[in-house]
Order: C-alpha cells, then structure tokens, then sequence
C-alpha cells in the first residue's frame, strides 16, 4: 500500500536539548492528518521515550515514522552500544541512565515498559556491540 | 475547579493562560520525574511540579496536558516559557512547597489521576 506520509528524523547520542522534538513535530503532522487525540497521545508519549532512549542510551541513530491507512508504525533503530539482557531492560525501574538524563527527571527506567503499553504491537531486538532496533504499530 | 480556584487557593502567580482562568481543572498529578509523568498520566490532568526544564514543557506537549502549576518558587526562563505559550499553556507559580500545594488543593476537593489498575481514588 502507498504510504501517506514517511519521516525520518536522525537523532543524536546526549543531544539533551532538542530530545522530543522530532516526536512533537511527528505529533503535528499526525494531528494535521486527523488522527484521533487518543492514538495521538499514546504515539507521542511512545516516540518521546525511544527518541529519548536514543539521546541517553546509544550512539546516535533514527526514527523512521510510516504511516498507512489504518496505522503507523515507528521504527527506532540506533549504531549502539545495544542491550545485552532486553529482559531486564524491560522491566520497570531498571535503568543505566547518567546523572545528566535523571537531572533532567527522566532515567526511572519507565521508558521501554511504557512503550509496551502505548503501543498496539511492540518488538524489540538488540545486539552487543552493533545496535538496538524497535518497532512499534499504532492501529489508527 | 477551575484555574481562578486554584489560584485561589494556593496564592500561586499567573505566568501565562491569564484568558484562560475559567478552564476546568478535573484532577492533579505531582512529580517531579517526568518518566513517571509519561508513565501514569493518561487523562488531561493539571501537573504540579519543582523541576524546571524545557522537558517539563515537552512532556507536557505530548501529554496533551494544559495546566502546570510550579512548586518551590520556580520561575522559568524565557526559553521555557515561550515554548509553552506557544501551546497556548496555562503556568502558575507558587512560593509553597508541592507537599503544602497538594494539601491546599485537596482541601478544596481536587483529587488525584486514576492510577493504572485502579478504579479511582
Ligand atoms: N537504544 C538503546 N541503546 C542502548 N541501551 C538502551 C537503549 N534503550 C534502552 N536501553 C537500556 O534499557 C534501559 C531501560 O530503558 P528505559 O526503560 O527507557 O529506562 P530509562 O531510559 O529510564 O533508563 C536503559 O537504562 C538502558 O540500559
Ligand atoms: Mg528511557
């Protein structure tokens, strides 16, 4: 199927102060498509957290927004460090963010778990050493 | 309540939103982990916080959240607070510590977000 909208937005490792910003402009070109408040804010509060996740926690990598007729998928995926136990990382209240990521009030190790729950379909893969890619569905 | 009760209430300034005083407040969230804040906050709810950074606007914007009310005296920044009066953000500030602002609002009969797995509260 055609895409009706196709984003790509490179984010990079500890650039604190414009974290978030590719997810709000995502927001905005969603709204302006008519997606509904509900589905908006659950895609937002997920992009948020893995763009977030990118700024923290790897080297630099990107979002790749795609949008269909009946929903969107987002895919993170980043050059590293990866997760060497995604099973841990999962769960809620495990975190290696630094002291600037927590200054800031994030690294509650709240993030990946959230993503799970905002998302109509979520999957994760990580390699040591190459890179952590994410794929998360939103049913419009 | 609305945003003239609150203020009322806690004595807090109003830095941006003063045409928008009449606006329904239905219920609070405080913290001042924006990870929690993305976490449980699933309705419009006003969020009162001591954490001044433009990431407590971000999250805000994600949210959909309208209201935030800043405990402990934080003024924000020009850079802030222009982020949210483009969102059209309504910011309170008060001198009084988040513990002293929740009773205040309390007492006056704001109550807190329903929590995940829980019916209310
Ligand atoms: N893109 C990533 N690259 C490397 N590690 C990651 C990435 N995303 C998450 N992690 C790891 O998973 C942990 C949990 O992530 P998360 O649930 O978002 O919590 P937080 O960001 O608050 O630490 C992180 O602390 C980090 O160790
Ligand atoms: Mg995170």
């Amino acid at each position: 199927m055609e895409g009706l909208i196709h984003e790509e937005y490179y984010v990079n490792k500890g650039d604190y102060v414009t974290a978030g910003s590719a997810s709000a402009d995502m927001k905005r070109k969603l709204r302006q498509l008519g997606v509904s408040a509900l589905v908006l804010r659950r895609l937002a509060v997920a992009s948020y957290e893995v763009e977030l996740n990118l700024v923290i926690h790897s080297l630099g990598g990107k979002l790749i927004f795609d949008v269909d007729s009946t929903g969107v998928t987002l895919i993170s995926t980043d050059k590293g460090p990866g997760i060497p136990d995604i099973e841990m990382a999962m769960r809620e209240g495990y975190s290696t963010a630094n002291d600037e990521a927590r200054s800031l009030g994030f690294g509650a190790g709240m993030g990946l778990p959230n993503m799970k729950r905002n998302a109509d379909e979520f999957s994760i893969e990580s390699q040591p050493g190459v890179g952590t890619t994410i794929t998360m569905r939103f049913l419009l | 309540m609305t945003v003239a009760d609150m203020i009322q209430v806690t004595h807090a300034k109003v830095l941006l939103g003063a045409d928008q005083l009449d606006r329904q407040i239905s219920s609070a969230f405080c913290s001042d982990l924006m990870s929690d804040v993305l976490a449980f906050v699933t309705e419009d709810t006003v969020l009162i916080t001591g954490l001044m950074n433009p990431h407590v606007i971000r999250t805000s914007e994600m949210l959909d959240l309208k209201c935030i009310l800043f405990v402990r005296g934080k003024t924000p920044q020009a850079d802030i607070l222009e982020a949210a009066e483009e969102m059209g953000l309504v910011v309170l500030s008060t001198t009084e510590s988040a513990f002293t602002t929740c009773g205040q609002l309390y007492a006056a009969g704001l109550r807190g977000i329903t929590m995940r797995g829980q019916g209310g509260n």
